[in-house]
């Protein structure tokens, strides 16, 4: 396949020094994702250089970063379909940075991990398909991978640290949405206040960045319609 | 009882269910692993939880090894399984002549098995091809890559171990020829600093050569990598594979919302940075449509490699020679103390691969503590990155 070659220009910072910017030229094919660069710069040219990684599918949520500024899995962005002579790569806002473009994901976890979401799912599946004997009935795994694109792309994230930001309120719907034997009341209390689900500016960067189709803009909105609806209802109920 | 502190090289599914074996046993565990845990083979397998059928003809000891596993994995890792069964699929008349060879195999292992003619696998996967000829059912499922093993480290990490990853592992550290520590560089700073233990383990999966010769021993791998390649959306709800022997593009595993063809079979010298042929996507594609046809319609998503730790002297040519078992050498039978390797195997056998190597290491300290990785549910993935560090 032709080859080309491409300007990485990564973000480094390692603790104890001053971030900084540092070109790496890469050759690069059709097929090569952002993520085979960076492995192509840490193995040929800069052993120092950290970032996270884990399935190169789209389905660990690990590989999350900016480039060209935008909120991206590194693993199935392809390089030259970025079209840029120059590729600009930073690690994900809103999360503490580690080293390079490694960020601590325990804010983010400490945030999505109360909503109790399980990563199985009971709907959406083939619809024509019958469920195997000996099998109850069909299972798959959630979409969110819990990669904080959508938290790095929220404005409200950036400015209200308190704010349980996009993931965490997807998750939070889906246990509304579909409780799975867990009583949703709990779930939609966590999320009726200020820093929940009525802190959202409805602008939907987060469904934009989302790799993973979870639209946690439109779980916001669900949320808020939810409860909106259980208030209206508790009025009724109490005259 | 003394506490013994053992370091584990490596951060994949086999060092992760290590750490949790040992830190259930009361040890003292350090694990270090040169990138995020899970960035070695292990996150970039295919995510089949094995019933064992696919090796039950060719390889029996690591057929049996799948299905014990796999039966434990249910019951300690519950809600992180898609536990929709698996399919063996016969297109050919060739396949529905191995049909017979297989099922007894499965019967020897203990794979419990279901046949089903042509139309009720139709009903189970409308999407299979309308060549199929009979099915066999077993119970194969789907696993995510990487957050069982999380499960592994989040318990261990409640338990006391602890776990660091980019921190690798540049030299090993020696007196005379007992091995008393490691020096890593933490990437996070570039700073070397150096770790004691009683023991160290190294579980450093297709590395694990590399690591072992900073010992000075030797230990008999073959990296062999395969190609996958992830489309979206679901073609399939349970595991597809072809009734047949083991070859290229013969299983589809659907998980989330994408469906995952693999695999091929070569083998290299560097599990580093490893490259993705086209020819073996092209593969990927077009055996993955003898099964489902839908394949070569659905939108890609990815492909990429990822390399099996084999064990079997370098020399084999397609790494499809060599058994899926697993091997724990303890390197006292060379010479040097203190040093244990554990490696070969699958994702899937991974906790029985930890427990094998704990009772090494625990014969070799002097401890007697049972295993209990069986019966212990694992805490949520969550949880790992929740709890500081
Ligand atoms: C294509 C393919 C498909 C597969 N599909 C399946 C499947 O569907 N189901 C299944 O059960 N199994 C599957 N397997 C097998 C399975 O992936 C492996 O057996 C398993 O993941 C190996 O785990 P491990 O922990 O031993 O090795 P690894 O996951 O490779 O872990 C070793 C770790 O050591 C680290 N390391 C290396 N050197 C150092 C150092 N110097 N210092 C610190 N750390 C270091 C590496 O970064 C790495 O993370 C597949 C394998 C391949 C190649
Ligand atoms: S829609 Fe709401 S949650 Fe999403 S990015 Fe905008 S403010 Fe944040
Ligand atoms: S909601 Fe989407 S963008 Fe946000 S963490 Fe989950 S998968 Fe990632
Ligand atoms: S490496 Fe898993 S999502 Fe990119």
């Amino acid at each position: 396949m032709a080859e080309q070659t491409v300007q990485f220009k990564v973000f480094r910072y390692k603790q104890g020094e001053r971030p900084s910017y540092q070109t790496y030229t890469v050759r690069v094919d059709p097929r090569t994702t952002v993520l085979r660069a960076l492995e192509q710069i840490r193995q040929e040219q800069d052993g120092t250089l950290a970032f996270r990684h884990s399935c190169f599918h789209a389905s660990c949520g690990t590989c999350g970063m900016k480039v060209n500024g935008q909120e991206v899995l590194a693993c199935v962005t392809n390089v030259l379909e970025l079209g840029t002579p120059v590729v600009v790569v930073e690690p994900l806002d809103n999360a503490p940075l580690i080293t390079d473009l490694v960020v601590d994901m325990g804010d983010f976890y400490a945030r999505y991990q109360p909503a109790g979401m399980p990563m199985i799912r009971e709907s959406e599946f083939l619809p024509d398909s019958q469920v195997p004997e000996g099998v109850e009935h069909h299972m798959r795994l959630e979409n969110c991978i819990e990669c904080g694109l959508c938290l790095s792309a929220c404005p409200v994230a950036g400015s209200d640290p308190l704010y349980l930001g996009p993931a965490a309120l997807a998750a939070a719907w889906r246990m509304v949405e579909e409780p799975r034997g867990r009583d949703p009341a709990t779930v939609l209390a966590w999320v009726d206040h200020e820093h929940g689900c009525w802190r959202c500016h409805a602008a939907f960067e987060c469904s934009e960045v989302c790799p993973s189709n979870v639209d946690p803009a439109g779980a916001i909105m669900a949320l808020r319609r939810e409860l909106t609806r259980r208030k209206i209802g508790q009025l009724f109920g109490r005259r | 009882m003394a506490t013994f502190h053992v370091l584990i090289i490596g951060g994949g599914a086999t060092g992760a269910a290590l750490a949790h074996d040992l830190a259930l046993r009361g040890l003292q565990v350090t694990l270090v692993e040169r990138g995020e845990v899970t960035s070695g083979t292990t996150g970039r397998h295919h995510g089949l939880l094995h019933s064992g059928a696919r090796y039950a003809v060719k390889d029996q000891e690591s057929a049996r090894e799948c299905i014990e596993e796999n039966m434990i994995l249910r019951r300690i890792a519950p809600e992180s399984l898609e536990l929709n069964d698996g399919l063996f699929v016969a297109i050919t008349e060739e396949d529905v002549a191995y049909r017979d060879l297989f099922l007894e195999g499965c019967a020897q292992c203990g794979i419990p098995t279901r046949e089903l003619t042509r139309e009720e696998a139709l009903r189970l996967e409308p999407n299979l091809s309308p060549d199929l000829k009979l099915a066999v059912q077993v119970p194969d499922g789907t696993m995510d890559a990487m957050r069982i093993p999380l499960r592994f480290l989040a318990t261990a990490k409640h338990n006391g171990a602890v776990i660091k990853p980019f921190t690798e592992v540049v030299a090993i550290l020696k007196q005379g020829n007992t091995v008393t520590g490691v020096r890593v560089r933490d990437h996070r700073t570039e700073k070397e600093y150096e770790i004691g233990a009683d023991i160290v383990v190294n579980a450093a999966g297709p590395w694990s050569e590399k690591v072992a010769a900073m010992a000075g021993v030797h230990v008999p791998i073959q990296p062999s990598p395969g190609v996958l390649l992830a489309l979206r959306g679901r073609l399939c709800n349970m595991v597809i594979n072809r009734l047949h022997r083991s070859g290229d593009g013969d299983i589809i595993v659907p998980q989330r919302g994408l469906s995952v063809v693999g695999t091929s079979s070569w083998v290299v010298e560097d599990p580093d940075n490893l490259p993705v042929p086209e020819d073996h996507v092209q593969l990927m594609y077009e055996k993955g449509a003898e099964m489902v046809p839908m394949v070569k319609q659905a939108p890609f998503r990815a492909a990429w490699s990822a390399a099996r730790p084999l064990v079997g002297e370098r020399g084999a040519t397609t790494g499809r020679e060599l058994s899926r078992t697993f091997k724990c050498f303890d390197h006292a039978d060379e010479g040097v103390e203190g040093f244990v390797t554990i490696t070969g195997g699958k994702a899937t056998t991974a906790r029985g691969m930890a427990e094998t190597t704990a009772n090494v290491v625990c014969q070799k300290l002097g401890v007697d503590a049972p295993c209990r990785t069986r019966e212990v549910v694992l805490l949520p993935h969550t949880a790992y990155y929740v709890q500081p560090d």
